[in-house]
């Protein structure tokens, strides 16, 4: 039958398939998306139940496979390190993967205990080891992965022993996923594997997963919970949209009367230990952690135990007792900025801080007769666009002092804010969001995608085909601009979700935007992906 | 004996007065489910007319007890006297297209039980699936379920459901939908359901039920005489619904069956024949029925005391299904706005709220043919995994 991959499933696989000269000659691509390779003409044989390839997911950008299958027996099959790779039993990151991924094959059976019984009288080999070789000199064991970190892997998948070459252990990981994926039950709960070889890396950079734990809190539980999730699905990007209006989870050593007035309650809040877990348990699976601190609007939790914060609104003359925005006009607003976010710029360790500014509603600051006459100092006339950029463009100075990119979220840009080069916009509003990929990139800045991921807008029946389907490059620009949209993220807004609904909401949903920011473009064929989705969503369970 | 007591004091008792016995009894459509509540200064006093609306008044008088900040629970003073508006309320599940598990059944009623929900749709078997293990046929779920060793319900799981609903003073209605919706039946019982035909040959593939065997009637016969002693309900559901007459049409011995009855081209009244037999059949078991709109639509000959069930939303809008369905002196059942497996964004809690069900054209005696609804949540992107955030 035709499948809609990308990449031809070439030839047979016929006996010891050891070439680790070709392997090592092959680079190891890092990170950016290459041009799709062409598909190789040659016979290929269907593998016959090739169940394992009917549950890959994401789909790796090449592969092929062989219907000859190895046994692997769980009592003497081991994930080792391989000889010559510069990680070894000191990489604690590689060690917490083998263990994690034993369990997943295999089950957390107590009754697994090593065996030195041979095998019956199979007919097929037995695969003893995964050996992982990580190729770079400096593995990145005790690092945190970043925007240019490789996570391209190289599987072979033979007899005795299947080899994971990587640059780095981020690609490893992603490549004991994919293992992880190749390996299955048949009938008599036999463990097989099909001969194949794999290589594979993704095609963007930034994939990610918006939570927002301020409309409703999200227990640290549902967190990791998430991150083991979004691990399967070879995301690597948690966008923590820690705190907005509604409450203020975000317990700061600098000012802790920010979750003390700001937090729904004291059992609603994250401690500096509750962060830790969550940035370490997701560098263990090669996720980054940016957080969201979104300002000037979006702000109003703050403003509970921040006094004079918030800009104070007026009516008729006098102060409401209601407030706006971050007030932007007071010397007080960036000296309390900039310790705030010396303490965020050393709690989060990604290069990234996520800033916000988005939806700045600006008629607070319209009422306001203070911010009015500063208005008209700075000569803004009445054009609050600017104040909003001159409010933002101080806290990116302040948070680049601290050695920090930005993201912003598109109003920052479309506001004229001064970005620096390296900022990156992200995309949201759905109305003709390809243009506005076209101006970010056009004006030389970075973009990430969202906006037509929203997954907080449910609807009914199988709506992951309407996320599958998006092509996001599909934008006026040049081959140049292209490059500049590095990903893209789906969001899960926190107004109508809880711990009692998150997981079935955004899965298997967001599966579909995880296959599309990975994989190759021309994988599309909704048939086949149905069929592997179907079988990821079960194993995800 | 009146005691003047201080402030504040501690309630010890709730008294519970029942007036007509019934524990041990199921609950039906004509229960009572009335109750008076009463908490005074030295007093606590829960009185009913029978256990089920010492049941809501026990639902009640725990959503009135609070706690203070210090931790102490307390109740005001209060009286209520409360009654359902429709005694029909119900909720159904849908265990054919995924199956779910006892857990969630049970759980299911729990919850139910706090929204004094008092019928459990149960519909239990369909096309995709067929998890209900009957003694008489036990191929039925042999063939017909997902697994059937880990995707059925036995006799005992059955009767647990039925048991733990009636603790709750919940009935169990079974939903053995035909003819339509029956294809998981196929495997289990050869020769049931009608060969589809291409040209003068058989296809391969299946449509519902047969209605021109003898043996169709016979199997019919046996399965609800089964299914009648296992569900204690007066009622049961026969379905009747979406029966797609394409394969009926391809089959030329059915053809010929419509010449020999004189039904011409109107397949409706093949449906109907079907239909007719099978509410003679649940009759004879002493047995009332519950049917979709279709029967009472495609007008098959129903008793007088037939409930027909009215789910589709629109063609013909549900408002005017049910003043029909009344005004031909049917009882009714509303489903329509109701379908909760049709998810949207936001609050839609509210469109389902702001229904009004005796919002149609009718004269009082009509509308006191409503019996009452159903919230549907059907099982096509529903199982265990999702079910209880989706439904509540």
């Amino acid at each position: 039958c035709a499948m809609g991959r990308a990449v031809g499933l070439v030839g047979l696989l016929v006996g010891l398939f050891l070439v680790p000269a070709v392997l090592v000659s092959t680079s190891l691509r890092h990170g950016a998306p290459r041009s799709d390779p062409e598909p190789e003409a040659a016979e290929w044989e269907l593998a016959s139940g090739a169940v394992s390839e009917d549950s890959l997911w994401p789909l790796p950008q090449w592969l092929r496979t062989s219907s000859r299958q190895l046994q692997l027996a769980p009592g003497r099959f081991q994930l080792v390190h391989g000889a010559g790779s510069s990680a070894g039993p000191a990489c604690g990151l590689l060690q917490d993967a083998f263990r994690r991924y034993y369990g997943y094959m295999f089950g957390q059976s107590h009754r697994r205990k090593p065996s030195r019984r041979p095998l019956g009288d199979r007919a097929e080999p037995e695969l003893l080891q995964l050996q992982v070789v990580i190729e770079s000199g400096d593995p990145g064991c005790h690092r945190y992965p970043h925007l240019e970190s490789s996570e391209a892997y190289h599987l072979t998948v033979s007899e005795p022993v299947a080899v994971l070459k990587a640059d780095e252990v981020w690609g490893a990981l992603r490549g004991l996923e994919t293992f992880s994926q190749l390996v299955h039950e048949d009938d008599y709960g036999s463990f097989l594997v099909n001969e194949s070889e794999i290589d594979d890396f993704p095609r963007f950079a930034h994939r990610g997963i918006l939570l927002d734990t301020s409309r409703h809190y999200l227990p640290v539980k549902s967190i990791l919970t998430t991150l083991d999730a979004m691990a399967f699905n070879k995301f690597n990007v948690f966008h923590w949209h820690i705190v907005d209006d509604q409450s203020f989870p975000y317990q700061s050593i600098s000012f802790p009367e920010l979750s003390n007035k700001g937090a729904y309650s004291y059992n609603h809040i994250y401690t500096p230990a509750d962060v830790h877990l969550v940035i370490e348990y997701a560098r263990l699976r090669g996720i980054r952690v940016i957080p969201e601190f979104d300002t000037p609007g979006h702000t109003e939790s703050w403003g509970k135990g921040q006094k004079d914060l918030l800009t104070p609104c007026y009516s008729g003359g006098q102060p409401t007792g209601s407030f706006g925005p971050v007030n932007p006009i007071l010397n007080t607003t960036y000296d309390f900025m900039s310790k705030f976010f010396k303490e965020i710029s050393s709690v989060f360790p990604d290069a990234y801080i996520h800033l916000g500014g988005d939806e700045v509603d600006f008629s607070c600051w319209k009422s306001n007769p203070e911010v009015k006459e500063f208005m008209r100092q700075q000569g803004f006339s009445i054009d609050y666009a600017k104040l909003e950029s001159y409010y933002i463009q101080k806290i990116l100075d302040i948070v680049s002092f601290y050695n920090k990119r930005q993201v912003v979220w598109q109003e920052v840009f479309d506001n004229k804010a001064q970005l620096k080069p390296d900022t990156v916009v992200q995309v949201w509003k759905n109305n003709l969001y390809a243009l506005e990929l076209s101006s970010v990139t056009g004006a030389g800045l970075t973009a990430v995608l969202s906006a037509p991921w929203y997954l907080d807008y449910i609807s009914y029946g199988q709506d992951w085909k309407k996320y599958y389907s998006i092509e996001p490059l599909n934008f006026p620009g040049s081959e140049k601009q292209k490059k500049l949209l590095i990903g893209g993220e789906a969001c899960l807004w926190g107004e109508f979700v809880d711990a009692t609904n998150l997981t079935p909401r955004l899965w298997p949903r967001a599966s579909a935007v995880g296959e599309r920011l990975w994989s190759s473009r021309n994988v599309t064929n909704l048939k086949d992906a149905y069929t592997r989705l179907t079988n990821h969503r079960c194993r995800m369970l | 004996a009146e005691n003047e007591q201080p402030r504040g004091t501690p309630c010890t008792q709730l008294l519970l007065f029942v007036a007509t016995p019934g524990c041990d009894g199921f609950p039906s459509l004509d229960s009572k489910e009335g109750y008076k509540l009463s908490v005074s200064e030295g007093s606590m006093l829960l009185s009913a007319d029978a256990v089920w609306g010492a049941l809501r008044g026990l639902e009640t008088f725990s959503q009135l007890v609070g706690r203070d900040e210090n931790g102490t629970y307390y109740i005001n003073k209060t009286e209520i006297m409360d009654f359902p508006r429709f005694p029909h309320r119900g909720l159904l599940l849908d265990t054919s297209r995924h199956y779910l598990p006892l857990r969630a059944i049970l759980e299911t009623l729990d919850v139910m039980a706090y929204n004094k929900f008092n019928v459990f749709h149960w519909h239990i078997v369909d096309d995709p699936s067929f998890p209900y293990e009957s003694l008489t046929f036990p191929e039925l779920s042999k063939q017909g379920a997902f697994h059937p060793m880990t995707h059925v319900y036995t006799a005992s799981d059955v009767q647990t459901v039925i048991e733990y609903a009636r603790l709750r003073g919940i009935r169990v209605i079974a939903e053995f939908d035909t003819p339509g919706h029956t294809l998981s039946w196929g495997p289990g019982a050869p020769g049931l359901l009608t060969p589809c035909y291409v040209g003068k040959n058989p296809s391969g593939t299946y449509g519902p039920i047969n209605p021109i065997l003898n043996s169709t009637y016979q199997f019919v016969s046996s399965l609800f005489q089964e299914v009648s002693a296992v569900f204690p309900d007066f009622f049961l559901h026969l379905g009747g619904d979406e029966v797609d007459f394409t394969c009926w049409k391809s089959n030329p011995k059915i053809s010929a069956f419509m010449q020999e009855m004189g039904f011409g081209e109107d397949y409706k009244k093949l449906e109907s024949f079907y239909i007719q037999r099978l509410l003679d059949i649940i009759s004879s078991l002493k047995k009332g029925y519950i049917v979709w709109q279709e029967v009472f639509d495609n007008g098959v000959k129903v008793r007088p005391d037939t409930i027909i069930h009215v789910w589709k939303e629109s063609s013909p809008p549900y408002m005017e299904e049910m003043a029909n369905v009344t005004k031909a002196g049917y009882q009714a059942l509303l489903s329509g706005p109701w379908y909760l497996n049709r998810i949207s964004y936001g609050q839609d809690w509210m469109a389902a709220y702001q229904v009004e069900p005796l919002a149609f054209e009718g004269v009082p005696e009509q509308k006191d043919l409503v019996m009452g609804g159903e919230a549907c949540m059907w099982g096509e992107y529903v199982d265990v995994t999702n079910l209880t955030p989706r439904l509540w």
